[in-house]
């Protein structure tokens, strides 16, 4: 069972604010999904190496070749606030 | 000293602590191109000209590993004696800073590429994978920004390929701490992995300092170090941290987990906390990025690549070539220094001490640019002088004026002793020169005739002079001797 302090917690890490009602709703579902998750521990894996990939694939590798970077007005383009400098962001020490 | 109080705070105020500090090291890779995308690393370039929507972390892009990147990891792994991974992955960590486009940084957590190994007398604990940030230009530091509201991002850094590099907490002084990055600063040179420069930020390094009562096998509460962009600056932080510890302890406080700022401008340190979630970085294995098992043949061509290492260069100086450990040392770790030193040994029958001691003590400061092999003294002719001076053909003091003309237009030594007339005075000449000084101080002639030894060194003086210093002193002490029927 997940506490609302980590629902909480979670939505201030990942920048989300929720509505009261989404905070309940989110401590229910992440509930279920943790006690669903918590099924496996029933089994014996000691044998079982964690997976952290589902395909069987290794050393998937690029040659240290350059490629043609973006026009600078291109990469700029899309951002809120391209300034002179570049991609202009609120100062991160003045929030 | 205060006054004594009594009782267990002069117990706290007399003791005695002993540091314990760990680094941790970002090297930047010199590969040519990003860590997972093909944009080319490049120092001083126009903002923002090297991205591409991989390193801009926009959505749908997918990451695909630097081939080069890999082998300099392997190749670091290895010099620094660690146990490579058999298979190792990337994991990302969750922050939100605008430096970092996507939100997170493509890291190793669990399973880096390396563990274990060691480097000169300090451990090492782990060396990683992972990519840099992007740079930010904060107001007020550059004046293209308006408003003090607002900082500008540069992507061209961005996705830089970075190995970190952890050591074990073996380091007891800021000195010993300032001593062993300069070995590993020199290891990674030779590697040739890296520009190693810290004040460009190519090498980074924190510190994690702690204090403990002197004897005592626990550890205490560490704090971090972070902004020492010089050797200088690592040595004076760790020392004002460890004073900061100490002052806390001895007045009976507890020394608080934090990450602190050292400010090369006052020396000083100032705590970056932040509220303590932000460390919470919710690591899970990177699904864009397979695993890393590096295979018999990236190992042994990583393996190949490996040059004779600093270290191990010092020990072959000091052992096979009879240098005294502080030369040695100074030439293996300037890699250029002990290419040339080696190359002017081989070039002439010099003997390797004092050829050594000719590079460090006289060539180093007649040069102009770091790399010795940038002078107009060439090996074969700083060897050719040192061996002239150890066949008396050239005094000391006048192989340090042809030393001076080599610096300044090159050439051959025998040429300039030749035209410049600073060979060793012909036995005619000192002979002739002998008889003078003899002449000019009747009075110490006279006393060194009645048995006062000491009275030979204004005739030896004389005849010097005369002869600026192209004399061999055992030979005009024999002559003089001789002269005087003594």
């Amino acid at each position: 069972m997940i506490a609302r302090e980590q629902v909480l917690h979670v939505a201030r890490l990942a920048r989300l604010a929720l509505t009261e009602e989404e905070v309940e709703r989110m401590t229910e579902e992440l509930s279920s999904i943790l006690e669903h998750i918590e099924r496996i521990g029933e089994l014996d894996l000691d044998d079982v190496e964690p997976t952290s990939h589902v395909v069987d694939v290794e050393n998937v590798l690029r040659a240290d070749v350059p490629r043609p970077s973006l026009p600078r007005e291109k990469a700029l383009a899309p951002a809120p606030d391209p300034g002179p400098a570049g991609f202009r962001v609120p100062s991160p020490g003045a929030s | 000293m205060t006054q004594r109080a009594a009782g267990a705070g002069d117990e706290l105020a007399e003791r005695r602590y002993e540091p314990v500090i760990g680094l941790e090291i970002h090297v930047q890779l010199k590969t040519r191109t990003k860590m997972f995308c093909g944009c080319e690393l490049a120092f001083g370039e126009e903002p923002n000209t090297l991205t591409c929507p991989v390193c801009l972390g926009h959505p749908g892009t997918l990451p695909v590993l630097n081939a080069e990147a890999v082998h300099f990891g392997l190749m670091i792994g290895l010099a620094l004696g660690c146990e490579i991974a058999p298979r190792s992955i990337f994991h990302r960590k969750n922050y939100f800073y605008p430096d970092l486009p996507k939100g997170y940084q493509i890291s190793q957590y669990d399973i880096p590429l390396a563990t274990g190994g060691r480097l000169g007398d300090v451990r090492i604990h782990r060396v990683h994978l992972e990519e840099d940030a992007a740079k930010l230009v904060h107001a007020g530091s550059s004046g293209r920004i308006h408003g003090a509201e607002a900082s500008a991002v540069d992507f061209n850094r961005g996705g830089t390929p970075l190995v970190e590099i952890v050591t074990e907490p073996d380091i007891h002084s800021p000195q010993q701490a300032g001593e062993w990055l300069r070995l590993l600063r020199a290891t990674l040179k030779r590697l040739g992995v890296s520009d190693v420069n810290m004040e460009e930020g190519s090498l980074r390094c924190d510190a994690n300092v702690s204090i403990r009562p002197a004897g005592t096998a626990t550890l205490g509460t560490k704090t971090e170090l972070k902004n020492m962009n010089s050797f200088r600056f690592l040595e004076r932080g760790i020392e004002a941290e460890i004073a900061r510890q100490e002052e806390i302890l001895r007045g009976g406080g507890a020394i608080e987990q934090e990450t602190l700022h050292f400010d090369p401008a006052t020396g000083s340190l100032s705590s970056l906390r932040s509220k303590e979630e932000a460390h919470d970085y919710r690591y899970f294995p990177e699904p864009d990025l397979v695993p890393i098992a590096p295979t018999d043949e990236m190992l042994a061509r990583a393996r190949e690549a490996l040059p004779e290492l600093p270290a191990a260069r010092a020990e072959r100086f000091e052992r096979d070539l009879g240098l005294p450990a502080a030369t040695a040392k100074l030439l293996a770790f300037r890699s250029e220094l002990g290419d040339y030193f080696e190359e002017a040994l081989a070039a002439d029958s010099a003997d390797a001490p004092a050829l050594a001691n000719w590079v460090t003590v006289e060539l180093v400061p007649r040069l102009e640019d770091e790399d010795p092999f940038a002078s107009k003294v060439k090996p074969r002719a700083l060897a050719r002088l040192v061996a002239m001076v150890s066949e008396r053909s050239v005094s000391q003091s006048a192989a340090k004026e042809v030393l001076d003309v080599l610096a300044a237009e090159g050439g051959e030594p025998a040429a300039i002793v030749e035209q410049r007339g600073l060979g060793m005075a012909g036995a005619n000449e000192l002979g002739a020169i002998v008889e003078r000084a003899i002449e000019a101080n009747p009075k110490a002639a006279e006393e060194f005739r009645a048995g006062k030894q000491k009275a030979i060194g204004a005739i030896v003086g004389f005849v010097m002079r005369e002869t600026q210093g192209r004399a061999d002193g055992g030979e005009v002490n024999r002559l003089i001797r001789e002269k005087l029927g003594a």
